[in-house]
């Protein structure tokens, strides 16, 4: 093997570096970089691996459990009577600080879904026709309540800038298995008709600390799907190759001469940039997908709605890559509860509902992790005073689910107090999930860290974390 | 013209060298690490061999945070250890420490197995050793005072000891490098922009042998000198030109980034510098000048996200503050004691809210939109908006006296409108109104259609602007006296710089030590300022401190730490890594520098120095070490693969903002200014699509200001520049003095296709053409002396010379082609240019600046 095919192997995740790389990876164990291709630093993993790869499904904004996952009768019957202070005491809140508390109740029915005749809200029909397949947890938490801390506590398990997010802990930890795609991919979409979506930073798909070529890529709609990924108007694709392996020649003249170890590296790096010219255009290409499938998501090539971002996902998993990050936006209601939530819930119900059931058909469920969640949850309490009725950023008690990869099937878990305020049985932390997730994925989370200022700094944090095994298959 | 000569020679040489990498390479790892052969050292120093072990293995249970000690056992003080028994000095043998780390039995073994720390025999033997040689301990390298080491007169302070040290090692400096890659090298250091090839030719040729001397010295008087400096600086204290948090909405601080490049410029003293910063508004002799370095202390994150309790985000900020002294001065990481004392370091909780208590007296909106701050400008331009203040005043005040019977008439119309049910005159069928007229009646009409109590603030504006405008005619003089005085104001007063600046109040905000870092919890004690307790400091009992107090110790004699943290990170900027390598920690958990002596010495002789930061830049960069080659050899690499004693110098890629400066400035397209307002250069479409609040769209410049420098490059914090990005710019969320060197296919996709690099290929490429009237060959060296300042090697004009045959022919077949490509970038084309020639031209440039040659510094 020569040393440009191995360099060219790695990279986007994989374990070749140049000699900046491995001064970074030398504070791991020195001998666990020399695993085998493809791997990363986490070579003999600890743990058998249930998971190969994690799609995680951002609704961001932060959605209504109360209308969607967590049916509270009890606060239906006290509609309009005011949250017995008992529940909110001393509580962080977040515009409703200050204002008089009122109970509102489910906006929207419930109905009883497949084997175990679970509840969920009579706006995710299609999720219910699959819900014996997901595991439903009502009793998840967090500690921040505004989007933008509360999203990078989500995705780096911490709310100070700075910190890697899961994808590229894991692109990091494991490497990828793509070919000339990157290993942490991230997709963004937007509710349509378009209001006034909450805000996100590219800090959400940070390496953080890590090394930058473990930080997410985000795929877009329109416009190249990478940045840069073009042409020049007027090169040809015949003279951006013959240009490529110029700069390929005379870097490999001086190679000898300057001896500098990064050269073999940025020839290998120059390869793939040409070869990932055309891989991600092909891999973004819908037009070949059977109309079947398009018509089971329900999207059409190049409309940048959810549903397509959901069969891109499948895509890529079929792919290799590692981490699949997508965002769906505006789900903040703190109006128009009634009126948007709808909306929202139609994007993604059938387009989860479809890729479930094509990661099953094609044998892709059984490995891959799949996540459902917001950055925190809403409020039993009604927020009046941004017209129609809505609810508040909370962080007592949200619902998420979780299927794929070593989950067990059709479980609901954990449970929220009588008016849904706070998870009381089984509360799960964002430490927590994180925990459970690199589990399936092989990965003991207390001996996965990396040296940063001088500790071993871990996704899941100092304060402690648990997997949540009675999730797990 | 001959400059360097051919380079292949110097092949011959490290032939052995190129094959021990082709052994190596394809692993990923070109090379043994050297610490895994190292020989036990026969005497064991507690701080180099020992505490490194302790701290990674055994502080975080038994060190310095009493939360989390175990067994009442501490072991990062001797006095402790020995009061619990934990070895026997002089006797491993009978020592529980050595017992226990040898034990074969789970429950006994330390450290447990379940910590996931585990010693190495290496790591077992030299705690032994220890033991057997009196297990004495050091205090920490970094806390007490630097020892400046004795250097013969008329010798350069970094040679003496780099040679020193490399005579303990067994290994040999290197030769001088080429007098090309000198000046190359100099440059790209110290100004950040390539020489022009006569710059180059003058000191290849110069006979004197004072010739880097005196090169050394024209080149720190290039007024880029500033710029080149200030990069690391702007890393290490976050500046940006945007909040951060959400919305990540525009703030004004650019006055303050030109503030750092003008202090490095003046060669401004680094306690100066600092004081400035600190506390520039406390100073007896508070200026303008010191007033925007004070804006240092406005850089941190901020929000405006609706729902955001002032309380959490004085927490925030606090914290923030305290991690930036702890990180630009100190070089301590602090975060960890927001929740509990440092596990590893000295540092308390009590220490981090004391710290956090010196920046109380801010005056800052703590939730929402930042001031305008501090207008920045001349004397004459401050006294002019005086006089336009002074006017407006009056205006205002002549209002004032009129505004009560306003009032009324406005009641009585409102009530009127609402009587006879009048439709606005704009709003009427056919009325002859202007589409901006129709909007503020329908606004109003709207807001009247509410109860008056009902109505916003926006509402009660709308009618009254309405009322003022179109429903009465009373005043009118008093009126327009006021409108025009503030349009007047506001017309000099908008375009005039301004910068987020320290004020300080009388009315402190309450500082309390928040237990585990709960802001809700207001348990915690009171905090007054404080300086950190493990660190000497003056005693002072009469009064509070304040933030010159602190600014004033992070740069006094009795400080360990600043001046080895700040050299620590400028030998980083000259041989590509810190003398200690982790530059943000010189605690417990950082390293102990191979080469102390050294950076002790670097610091006490910029303290002695009267902290001259040139005075320092001079002396390493004239030093022989700095001047070696930095292609090493066999020996060298076996024996130091990471270039810690600096045996030769070492390769590295230039920074982000650089790779950009060496294209626009070989192209002929840089717009050299110095300062003003951050600037766009092209970016990609939808870039910020996910940005609100408000929703934006990135207007690219169009004139000058799409080719300046990359340090001016508008700073977003939640999506920076991609192709900044892309070179490992740090969005400067956090402080971070450590910028990685990354690798990646998107250096390659930016370099390429980015059309700033398209632009630049397309400008040098009509250089190219213009300025060169040979044949291809010719014009490929004249390319190559103008990009690389050396000959093309033979084998470097037979790769390209087909090349730009190839593109010639195929943009002759296809000219719509040569024409698209030329259009790239607002640049103009020459129109009497060949277009086919100056497309396939374009090509060779664009090769060129993608050589690894052209953005990596030898």
């Amino acid at each position: 093997m020569n040393p440009v095919d191995a360099s060219r192997r790695a990279f986007l995740g994989r374990s070749a570096q140049g000699l900046g790389g491995v001064a970074l990876a030398s504070f791991l164990e020195p001998g666990r970089l020399l695993g085998a291709p493809g791997a990363g630093p986490l070579t003999g993993l600890p743990l058998p691996r249930k998971a190969k790869r994690v799609i995680w499904m951002t609704m961001a904004g932060g959605p209504s459990q109360l209308e969607l996952f967590d049916h509270k009768p009890k606060l239906a019957a006290m509609d309009g009577q005011p949250m017995p202070e008992s529940f909110t005491k001393g509580q962080q809140l977040a515009q409703l600080q200050g204002q008089r508390l009122i109970c509102q109740g489910p906006q929207f029915r419930f109905r009883k879904f497949g084997r175990n005749e679970t509840e969920l809200s009579e706006l995710l029909p299609h999720l219910g026709s699959v819900v014996d397949d997901l595991c439903l947890v009502k009793s998840m938490t967090t500690e921040a309540i505004n989007h933008d801390p509360a999203h990078m506590f989500m995705n780096t398990g911490s709310q100070i800038a700075g910190r890697p997010s899961m994808g590229a802990w894991l692109t990091y930890g494991l490497g990828s298995e793509a070919e000339d795609l990157p290993g942490f991919v991230v997709l963004v979409s937007t509710g349509s008709p378009a209001r006034s979506p909450q805000p996100i930073s590219a800090r959400q798909w940070s390496s953080g600390f890590l090394p930058s070529r473990h930080q997410g890529v985000q795929l877009r709609a329109k416009g190249d799907p990478v940045l840069y990924l073009g042409n020049p108007p007027g090169v040809s694709r015949e003279a951006q190759g013959g240009d490529v392996a110029a700069i390929n020649a005379l870097n490999r003249q001086i190679e000898p001469v300057l001896a500098d170890p990064e050269i073999a590296t940025r020839i290998a790096q120059y390869e793939l940039a040409f070869r990932m010219q055309a891989s991600v255009p092909d891999l973004v290409d819908l037009s070949r997908e059977d109309p079947r499938i398009l018509d089971l998501y329900g999207c059409r090539p190049g409309d940048g709605s959810f549903a397509s971002n959901c069969l891109l996902a499948r895509r890529l998993a079929e792919r290799g890559t590692r981490f699949i990050q997508l965002y769906h936006r505006d789900w903040d209601h703190h109006s128009l509860l009634r009126e948007e939530l709808p909306l929202r819930a139609a994007e993604v119900d059938r387009a989860c509902a479809a890729l479930i059931t094509d990661l099953k058909q094609r044998g892709l469920f059984e490995d891959t992790l799949l996540v459902w969640s917001g950055e925190f949850g809403r409020t039993p309490m009604k927020q009046g005073n941004k017209g129609p009725a809505g609810r508040d950023h909370h962080n007592k008690a949200m619902s998420l689910w979780i299927a794929g990869a070593g989950i067990r099937r059709g479980m609901v878990f954990g449970a929220t107090d009588e008016l849904g305020y706070a998870a009381e049985e089984g509360v799960v932390t964002v430490h927590d999930l994180h925990a459970t997730m690199l589990h399936q994925l092989g990965i003991d989370h207390t001996a996965f860290s990396y040296k940063f200022q001088g500790l071993d700094a871990r996704l899941t944090g100092v304060e402690g974390a648990r997997v949540i095994k009675e999730i797990l298959a | 013209m001959s400059l360097a000569g051919p380079l292949f020679p110097v092949l011959m040489k490290h032939t052995l060298f190129r094959q021990a990498l082709v052994v190596l390479l394809p692993f990923g790892i070109p090379f043994p690490t050297g610490a895994a052969e190292l020989p036990l050292p026969s005497k064991i120093g507690f701080n180099r061999d020992v505490r490194p072990i302790l701290s990674d293995n055994c502080f975080s249970c038994h060190g310095n945070d009493p939360a989390h000690r175990k067994a009442k056992l501490r072991l990062d003080r001797r006095e402790d250890a020995l009061d619990r028994e934990a070895f026997v000095p002089g006797d491993p043998a009978a020592s529980l420490l050595v017992e226990r780390i040898l034990s074969t039995d789970a429950d006994e073994l330390m450290p447990p197995p379940d910590s996931h720390k585990k010693l190495t025999e290496r790591d077992k033997e030299i705690l032994k050793r220890w033991i057997a040689q009196g297990g004495e301990y050091q205090p920490h390298w970094s806390y007490g005072k630097p020892v400046k080491a004795a250097v013969p007169a008329g010798r350069n302070g970094v040679d003496f000891l780099v040679r020193k040290r490399l005579e303990e090692v067994g290994l040999n400096p290197s030769e001088e490098a080429d007098r090309r890659t000198l000046i190359r090298r100099l440059h790209t250091d110290l100004v950040g922009l390539p020489p022009k090839p006569s710059e180059v030719t003058a000191f290849v040729n110069d006979p004197d042998p004072e010739a880097w001397s005196k090169l050394v010295d024209r080149v720190l008087r290039n007024p880029h000198h500033g710029e080149r400096m200030a990069l690391g600086w702007l890393d290490v204290v976050r500046y940006a030109d945007t909040i951060g948090y959400h919305s990540d909405t525009p703030r004004n601080v650019w006055p303050w980034r030109d503030w750092v490049i003008r202090s490095f410029n003046d060669n401004k003293r680094f306690d100066r510098f600092t004081i400035e910063q600190v506390a520039g508004d406390l100073l007896a002799d508070a200026s303008q000048e010191s007033r925007v370095g004070s804006g240092f202390n406005r850089l941190l994150l901020s929000t405006e996200e609706g729902g955001a309790q002032a309380r959490d985000y004085e927490q925030r900020m606090l914290t923030d503050r305290v991690r930036a002294i702890g990180a630009a001065w100190l070089g301590q990481t602090t975060g960890c004691a927001q929740c509990h004392d440092h596990k590893f370091d000295p540092f308390t909780q009590r220490d981090f809210y004391a710290l956090g208590a010196f920046f109380a007296d801010i005056s800052e909106p703590i939730v929402g939109r930042r001031e305008d701050g501090m207008v920045v400008a001349a004397p004459a331009q401050l006294a002019q908006l005086a006089k336009l203040d002074a006017e407006l005043n009056k205006a205002k005040a002549g209002f004032e006296a009129i505004r009560l019977q306003l009032e009324a008439a406005q009641t009585q119309w409102e009530a009127d409108v609402a009587l006879y049910g009048v439709t606005l005159p704009e709003l009427r069928p056919g009325a002859a109104a202007v589409a901006a007229e129709v909007q503020r009646a329908k606004k109003a009409a709207a807001s009247l259609a509410k109860e008056a109590k009902a109505r916003t603030r926006a509402e009660q504006e709308a009618v009254r602007d309405y009322f003022l405008a179109r429903g009465t005619v009373l005043f009118q003089a008093e009126r327009d006296a006021l409108s025009k005085a503030q349009q007047e104001r506001d017309a000099f007063y908008n375009p005039l710089p301004k910068c987020l600046v320290s004020v300080s109040s009388a009315q402190k905000r309450t500082v309390r030590i928040l237990p585990r870092g709960n802001w809700m919890d207001e348990s915690g004690e009171v905090m007054k300022p404080g300086l950190p307790a493990y660190l000497p400091r003056p005693v002072v009992e009469d009064r509070e401190l304040n933030r010159l107090d602190l600014a004033r110790w992070l740069v006094s004699a009795e400080n360990p730490l600043t001046a080895r943290t700040v050299m620590n990170r400028l030998w980083k900027q000259f041989f590509g890594i810190g003398l200690s390598k982790v530059l943000d920690d010189l605690g417990a958990q950082g390293e102990t520098p191979p080469n102390q002596a050294l950076l002790d010495w670097l610091a006490c002789e910029f303290m002695d120095s009267g902290w001259d930061l040139r005075h320092m830049v001079r002396l390493i960069v004239t030093s022989e070490t700095y001047r070696q080659v930095s292609i090493p050899t066999k020996e060298q690499l076996a024996l130091d693969p990471y270039n810690r004693e600096v045996a030769r110098q070492s390769p590295f890629r230039l920074e982000a903002e650089l790779v950009r400066d060496q294209a626009l400035a070989t192209a002929g397209l840089l717009v050299p200014e110095i300062g003003g307002p951050s600037v766009k250069p092209y970016q990609p479409d939808g870039y910020w699509e996910n940005l609100n609040f408000p929703t934006r769209t990135y207007d690219a410049d169009k004139g000058a200001g799409q080719y300046r420098r990359g340090l001016y490059t508008w700073w977003q914090r939640s999506f920076l520049h991609p192709s900044l990005l892309a070179f490992d710019a740090p969005s400067r969320e956090e402080c971070s003095a450590e910028r990685s060197r990354s690798n990646i296919p998107q250096q390659a996709l930016v370099l390429l296709n980015d059309p700033t690099y398209v632009e630049a290929a397309r400008a040098f490429a009509a250089r190219i053409l213009s300025e060169c009237r040979g044949d291809s060959t010719a014009r490929l060296r004249w390319a190559w002396q103008e990009a690389l300042q050396r000959e093309p090697e033979p084998g470097e004009l037979a790769t390209l010379l087909p090349v730009v045959e190839q593109r010639l022919a195929g943009y002759r077949a296809d000219l719509p082609a040569a024409e698209a490509l030329l259009k790239v970038g607002l640049a103009p084309t020459a129109p009497e240019v060949d277009r086919a020639e100056l497309a396939a031209w374009t090509h060779v440039a664009r090769i060129l600046f993608n050589l690894h040659e052209m953005i990596t510094r030898a």
